[in-house]
């Protein structure tokens, strides 16, 4: 049982600081890289990484990250080779990290394998998006004895009644989808999520992050006021496409949404 | 907690059909789904909708479709009686149309104000067209590049009809991927749009609402039999892709365990080729497409990119309860490869005067071999899902493969 996202989150709120968590996909162009790029993401002060698990069919990301899925794919990335890549970075960080994927595979795996295994390499959490509150079952009692955190997904068509459904089974925080879409949209986030996110943060002690289509540091101040933290993916997945050796500008990106977030 | 009430075959709350099916989706589209299930229930289901319906099947689809006693195939086949359905007379040609008007009639009636589809041989993307047209409503269609290329006629058809074709550039450029960018649509519209899923796939309640609108074929079937032999089939074969043609027949029948169901899958180059489209036959349990079903996965999980001739059923999964039916034994299942298609497609031309889509000729492959073994006098009805104008370029690329014979290949548990 670990219990690193609660205390990450509980650190940055006695400090009056909001949590900056960023999603690099695993594999992606390969393993080595993909540990150099999260190594960087530390050292530039991202509180939680989350580590995309490839999948050929990723029906909830846009072009950026479907891409990247494809490349890591290409580089024989499987979700063996993900948790050594977990155990390697655990030898020197105890920053919480959190694997981000589709249900398949980690049936395929073998769902309890695949939490005693996420548990033993020093995974934290886990985000499905295609395994809604309905279907939660299928990994729960698992999850619940490995002590990794099944972090739910609310959105804005998420109403008030499912919002406490939604807030009573996550674990960890609750990850707000900010628009109505697709990872890496360009659309901006309605009125109708800005409401909800003060909702949330009103009716209850669980940290909500907000996600999707953030990019610039300007949008991450302004999301972050009102939220617990932000992620941020397709950003990090588009320097990680058009540059050989991306670790400076990860770093560099990481600094500055970090700091943005802070201020307010 | 998740057990479908057998013998009831309907789902439970959950859309699970056994251990398959279920709503596998991003959080954002569960409200949507919500939302359609309960027009569904209220709406799709009352005298009102239902004699709307009726009215637009009637004079617009043209049904009933002919259910038509082949006479020099049943007399090839050695005394068997052939009936073929023939859902390729249904207007644009296939029975993708019975769907379309009811999902594009609900989706009015629920105030949706554009319609979205995803399509393979592109069917189910002129049925979407089609329907979108007749009620006043703006249509995109997502389609597969390789499939835009190999299926250009119905590409003409749909934009014709006033639909925006999106080619789809991801994966292996099929219905797969097709479908995956048609719920990305989805996810980013969802207030607005409503997705028409063309199959008896995806998540609950689609697979309950295409075999509601699709059973016509069963429930016409099974009156126009009784008519001309005064007693139910003892056999019903369908080709299978998702399956909405097959659940479409089989479904009014399947409370009568005499009726034998037998459907076809795709099977490709072979089965041991690993390209074919067979995945009842050779699939595992695993989730695509927002539904628990039989998929086709590598030993990673990620899905294995299908090979049939025929677009239509190229596809890695399959509709929830066919696994469903396939695991309870309620449900018999074979493939027929790509050769023997073509062969039953010049044959069934040939023999009968119909041109079948290559889709359908995967149901006459099975029978020539299997109706062969049946006792004189069986009643057959085969499902002519659709007909084969739009399959003319392939056929004329394997004008060779036609003239020789192809062989079904058996599926043995």
């Amino acid at each position: 049982m670990t219990d690193r996202i609660k205390n990450t989150f509980g650190a940055l709120a006695e400090r009056g600081e909001k949590a900056f968590i960023a999603y690099i996909m695993a594999g992606d162009p390969d393993m080595n890289k993909t540990l150099v790029y999260a190594r960087a993401l530390i050292q530039g002060g991202a509180d939680i990484i989350e580590l995309g698990m490839p999948f050929s069919d990723p029906i909830a990301d846009g072009p950026t990250i479907q891409q990247a899925a494809q490349r890591a794919l290409q580089s024989k990335t499987n979700i063996s080779k993900i948790f050594a890549l977990v155990r390697t970075l655990r030898k020197t960080s105890g920053i919480p990290i959190v694997l981000m994927g589709y249900i398949n595979p980690v049936l395929k795996y073998g769902t309890k394998r695949f939490f005693e295994d996420a548990a033993r390499s020093g995974v934290d959490g886990l985000i499905l998006p295609d395994l809604p509150l309905e279907e939660i079952d299928h990994v729960k009692e698992y999850a619940v004895q490995s002590g990794i955190d099944i972090i739910l997904l609310a959105a804005p068509t998420s109403d008030r009644k499912r919002l406490v459904e939604l807030l009573r089974h996550t674990r960890g925080f609750l990850y707000y989808i900010s628009m109505t879409g697709v990872t890496g949209s360009q659309k901006k986030m309605g009125h109708a999520a800005f409401e909800s996110i003060r909702w949330i943060r009103k009716n209850t002690q669980k940290p909500v992050a907000v996600g999707f289509g953030i990019s610039t540091p300007r949008q991450a101040k302004t999301i972050a006021a009102l939220a617990d933290g932000i992620v941020v993916g397709s950003a990090f997945v588009k320097l990680i496409e058009n540059n050989k050796n991306a670790s400076a500008r990860i770093a560099a990106l990481t600094r500055s949404l970090k700091s943005a977030v802070n201020i307010h | 907690m998740k057990n479908a009430r057998d013998k009831n075959y309907m789902p439970d709350s959950y859309g699970y059909f056994g251990e398959y099916g279920g709503r596998f989706v991003p959080e954002t589209l569960v409200a949507a789904l919500k939302e359609l299930e309960k027009g569904f229930r209220h709406i799709a289901r009352s005298p009102s909708f239902r004699s709307e319906l009726s009215h637009y099947l009637k004079y617009y689809v043209g049904r009933p479709t002919p259910l038509y006693f082949a006479e020099r195939m049943s007399a090839d086949l050695g005394g068997a009686k052939v009936y073929l359905k023939r859902e390729d007379l249904a207007h644009t040609g296939a029975h993708k149309i019975n769907n379309t008007v009811g999902q594009v009639l609900l989706a009015k009636k629920l105030g949706k104000k554009r319609i979205i589809a995803e399509t393979g041989a592109g069917q189910h993307g002129v049925a979407t067209a089609t329907a979108a047209a007749l009620f006043g409503l703006p249509c995109e269609v997502y389609m597969g590049e390789l499939d835009v290329k190999r299926q250009a006629l119905n590409v003409d058809r749909m934009r014709l009809l006033g639909t925006k074709v999106v080619p789809v550039y991801s994966g292996s450029m099929t219905l797969k991927d097709a479908m995956n960018e048609a719920i990305r649509d989805w996810v980013t519209n969802v207030e607005t749009t409503h997705y028409v899923i063309g199959s008896v796939a995806g998540p609950h309640p689609y697979p309950e609402i295409v075999r509601y609108f699709q059973s016509v074929i069963g429930t016409e079937a099974k009156r126009q039999i009784m008519e001309a032999e005064h007693r139910l089939p003892d056999v019903l074969i369908a080709c299978i892709g998702g399956g909405s043609n097959s659940m479409g027949l089989f479904y009014p029948f399947i409370k009568n365990d005499e009726v034998k169901l037998i459907g076809v899958e795709a099977g490709g180059l072979g089965i041991k080729s690993g390209k074919h489209g067979a995945s009842l036959t050779a699939g595992e349990k695993g989730v695509l497409h927002g539904t628990m079903t039989k998929i086709l996965m590598d030993r990673d999980g990620q899905i294995i990119n299908p090979h049939s001739i025929s677009a239509g059923l190229d596809y890695p999964g399959v509709g929830p309860e066919l696994s469903h039916l396939h695991d309870t034994g309620r449900l018999k299942v074979f493939t027929a490869n790509d050769d023997a298609v073509l062969s039953a497609t010049s044959y069934l031309s040939k023999t009968e005067g119909i041109i079948p889509a290559l889709e359908s000729a995967h149901a006459i492959a099975c029978a020539r071999t299997y109706v062969k073994r049946l006792p004189k006098n069986t009643v057959v009805i085969i499902n002519i899902s659709g007909r084969g104008d739009k399959d003319m370029d392939i056929i004329r690329e394997n004008i060779d493969l036609i003239n020789n014979k192809g062989r079904l290949k058996e599926y043995h548990d």
